[in-house]
């Protein structure tokens, strides 16, 4: 039995903690800051403390410690918020975040950080409330219980820090702080509950324990509250689990050794109480006190649905309601669908070669089958599946900051935070969508007075929004600044050696900054223009399997474009067929497919040929040709054209036959194998074998390659160096 | 006399081996049997476009894809046939499934160390660097592969090498 193991628990639930107490740091209306907000951030400071006394992470306990004692003078309105101050929490967070990382790599927390800002911290509240945060004392009942709980309890007793309501109560809550409490565990297997008495026997003295694995009780002597041993136990069990009570002493311990129970309570308390009598008067004496007790005990819990008894059950009736499950094992149960999918399409395949009539009950059951497998394959998908909000909730923090730094006043918009995404892709496009917001926050959105002389609002907008569209996800991230500069970019380019003309369209123009080493930024800041980036952006999106497109508009604005896919497990496909093989194509590039007539095609510099739809001429691109497929036709009216896009980019692509629609199993081939051209990955088909996907934007590459060469070699050198992904 | 035939036990123990022995043609090689995940038959085969031309392509074993191999044609065999002695021999090296495919699979033997030589620097096709050595068996010769070696390397192309 080893605490140890609960460090990932806390870890996980602190870093939760901590994120709540940024965004609600980040939402305080400082004019009017909203009371419930106050709370919940001290509640979150509180909790950790407590779990950090219960692990034994000192650094950790003693900075939240300090912050708590803050945030609890700003809740009872003795400490007025201001910007830097706010700052200073936030900074003290980060602190915090650093301090978890530290204990989570098994390392001690930076010492001169920690110092630092300890520092800070005191000489704030010297400077705003005259006297020092920690050990000061501010009521004397509060100090003489923070007292008691600070040596008495290393596990972070927080007496001193409980509401106002307490110390009205004076010395009759003292007592029920500091003396008998009976703690009840419910349905706590015999494993946590060992641990649960052993860590109640940090807090205070177990003197009795008894019963089984339904209801235990444990009756433990303890200078803490009630609400210290449900912070500290809440992060072993649920809050329902548990029911504490103060107690009065129990007569036989009381009268066995009634002197070392009673020193607690009797010297380190400035009111002494009747709490503990002589060994004579014991009997009668708990008969009075106990219903006074309870009700005492309940009270601050009732005065104060906004204090922590009530924020503490409200967040547990939301975890009771997730569990947290490793990646790795929903990986491998999707992994499992994915297999039983296949099969499933092979027992298909040949239950449709029998007689239907004959074997009625069968096909039925195969039937049942495909539906029961799909919808047991998108319920598994969409426990991947997470909300934008997830990323999005970072970037308030990183906009407050930039625009104090470049001293520009930006307002963030966010929409469709509910749109969800596959969980791998939202931890891969934070990185690709950092950048691009402080792009916009610095070189995009101007400064408030250049703004006002162009007519526009002093306050610049940046709008961050998340839509599905078919099976993607559009992310855009939309700035209302002074756009991309076309002959500064061009200029740019042309010193960097990249080939371009004037007579480019705005579309090529933008598709320059992709490529490597290209800012125009005026003067480099701290922010970003230091010429690595964009590319870096782009290749990490293309990865993904998405793409990113910029539209811009002088003196209006820029809107940058991800389109990503929602998952990265699952493809809607069209199978078709050149020669004997069968490729994938993925159903989001198709446009149309049509067959294409002679009169349609037209040839351009000998060997490049053009498909004529509708208005459009289209690059007319054999399938064989780009990988070599013998025995596929060669007449292309015998073919079908399926028109794709990729990248912004149309062309048409001939195949020999189109064969179906499926949702396939993407595979990676990179696993036992590696990165294939114009290959995406590969797929099992119903049969059993595999069938490659194509990747559309790469085939369009391929062919423009190899026209290209050799003649326009170099060209297309600098071109790669944005296509590669 | 019983510690000494216990010595000499651990002894045989840390020096032989076993071995997979196949055969390309006519020719019989060896690859250590811990390297080795199964053995099956050849089928179902896909292509893959662009790749070198002993990469015969893609196949599914039982939902994951494996590369296959054909070593006779990376070793410029004579004759490259599939019929139904041809099997796959599925090996698992740096953390990759690969299939090779090869004529026929004889046995499995303990080779000591003692009946390993050491390879001569020859060949064109097949460097030195990819030999454990050779085994010699009364009239037999096995040429013992050192598998891992030769699959990650890079004029087999199939891992990504670092530096592209």
């Amino acid at each position: 039995m080893d605490i140890t193991e609960f460090y990932e628990t806390f870890f996980e639930e602190a870093e939760e903690l901590l994120g709540d107490m940024e965004r609600h740091l980040l939402e305080l209306d400082l004019d009017e800051p909203d009371p419930e907000q106050l709370n919940a951030i001290f509640r979150a400071a509180h909790s950790i403390k407590g779990g950090a006394g219960t692990f034994g992470f000192s650094v950790l306990q003693e900075t939240t410690h300090m912050l708590e004692n803050l945030l609890d003078y700003a809740r009872q309105g003795e400490l007025i918020l201001r910007t830097d101050i706010v700052d200073l929490f936030l900074e003290t967070k980060d602190m915090l975040h650093d301090q978890l990382d530290a204990y989570r790599n098994g390392a001690e927390p930076d010492p001169e950080a920690f110092a630092r800002i300890c520092q800070t911290l005191k000489q704030l509240a010297l400077a705003e409330l005259g006297h020092g945060v920690g050990s000061e004392p501010d009521a004397d009942i509060a100090s003489s219980e923070r007292a008691a709980g600070e040596t008495e309890s290393p596990a972070g007793s927080t007496v001193g820090e409980e509401t106002s309501e307490e110390q009205a109560q004076g010395g009759q809550d003292a007592d029920a702080d500091s003396g008998w409490l009976r703690v009840v565990l419910l349905n706590v297997s015999d494993k946590d509950r060992e641990l649960l008495v052993e860590e109640l026997g940090n807090l205070g003295t177990v003197t009795e324990q008894h019963g089984d694995a339904a209801r235990f009780e444990v009756v433990l002597e303890s200078a803490s509250s009630r609400d210290d041993i449900e912070a500290v136990m809440c992060f072993i069990v649920e809050p329902e689990q548990l029911d504490i009570a103060a107690i009065a002493a129990p007569t036989e311990t009381a009268q066995g050794d009634a002197a070392s129970a009673s020193t607690p309570a009797v010297s380190q308390d400035d009111t002494p109480t009747p709490e503990v009598p002589a060994p004579a008067e014991q009997t009668a004496a708990p008969a009075e006190k106990a219903p006074a007790q309870a009700a005492t005990d309940d009270k601050p819990t009732n005065a104060a649905p906004g204090n922590k008894g009530g924020g503490a059950k409200k967040k547990a009736g939301a975890e009771s309601a997730t569990i947290r499950v490793p990646v790795e094992k929903v990986d491998q149960i999707i992994n499992l669908v994915g297999e039983l999918i296949i099969t499933q399409s092979m027992l298909e395949q040949t239950a449709s070669e029998l007689d239907v009539a004959a074997h009625g009950p069968l096909v039925n059951g195969m039937n049942l089958l495909q539906r029961n497998a799909r919808d047991l394959q998108e319920s598994v998908m969409s426990i991947r599946m997470v909300p934008m909000d997830y990323v999005f909730s970072r970037f308030p923090r990183l906009v407050r900051d930039l625009t104090g730094k470049l001293g520009k006043d930006i307002e963030l918009v966010t929409e469709g935070k509910s749109t969800e995404l596959d969980k791998s892709l939202t931890e891969r496009i934070i990185d690709p969508l950092t950048h691009l917001v402080r792009n916009s926050l610095d070189h995009g959105i101007e400064m408030p007075d250049v703004r006002e002389a162009a007519g526009k609002p002093r306050t610049g907008q940046l709008t961050l929004s998340a839509q599905h569209q078919g099976g993607n996800i559009l992310i855009e991230v939309k700035d209302d600044g002074g756009g991309l500069n076309r002959d500064k970019i061009l200029a740019k380019a042309a010193s960097n050696g990249l080939t371009v003309s004037d007579a480019m369209s705005d579309d090529e123009v933008w598709q320059l900054i992709f490529a490597a080493g290209f800012s125009t930024a005026d003067q480099v800041s701290d922010v970003s223009g230091r010429g690595v980036g964009m590319d870096v952006v782009k290749r990490n999106i293309q990865a993904m399997g998405g793409h990113v497109e910029i539209q811009s508009w002088p003196g209006k604005g820029t809107t940058t474009r991800v389109v990503l896919p929602l998952t990265l497990a699952i493809l809607d496909g069209m199978s078709i067929k050149s020669g004997p093989e069968i490729f994938i194509l993925p159903l989001s590039a198709v446009l149309e497919s049509l067959q294409p007539s002679n009169d349609d095609i037209y040839s351009m510099a000998g060997n490049d040929k053009l498909l004529k739809v509708r208005d459009e001429y289209l690059p007319l691109i054999a399938l064989h040709d780009i990988l070599h497929i013998d025995g596929s036709e060669q007449d292309p009216t015998q073919c079908i054209a399926v028109i794709l896009q990729a990248e912004g980019r149309r062309y048409a692509l001939l195949v020999d036959d189109l064969v179906g629609q499926q949702q396939v199993v993407v595979k990676n081939l990179e696993t036992n194998y590696r990165k294939v051209p114009a290959i995406s990955a590969a797929t099992i088909l119903g049969d059993g074998s595999v069938a490659l996907i194509l990747d559309v934007a790469d085939v369009n590459r391929l062919h423009r390659q190899r026209a290209n060469s050799p003649k326009h070699a170099e060209l297309t050198a600098s071109r790669q160096e944005d296509v590669v992904s | 006399m019983s510690d000494m035939t216990q010595a000499a036990e651990a002894a045989i123990d840390t020096q032989s081996q076993e071995y997979l022995v196949f055969s390309l043609g006519s020719e019989e090689y060896a690859v250590d049997i811990l390297k080795v995940q199964e053995i099956r038959g050849y089928e179902n085969v896909t292509r893959i476009a662009n790749a070198p031309d002993f990469i015969k392509g893609v196949t599914n074993l039982r939902g994951v894809i494996v590369p296959i191999v054909d070593l006779r044609i990376k070793f410029h065999l004579d004759k490259v046939e599939y019929e139904g002695q041809t099997v796959v021999i599925v090996v698992n090296v740096a953390d990759r499934v690969v299939g090779i495919v090869v004529d026929g699979v004889s046995d499995v033997m303990t080779l000591s160390a003692d009946q390993i030589k050491p390879a001569p620097e020859f060949g064109e096709t097949l460097s030195a660097d990819y030999l454990s050595g050779l085994g010699s068996l009364e009239d037999r010769m096995l040429v013992i592969v050192d598998i891992e070696k030769l699959l990650t390397s890079e004029e087999m192309a199939l891992v990504e090498q670092q530096a592209q």
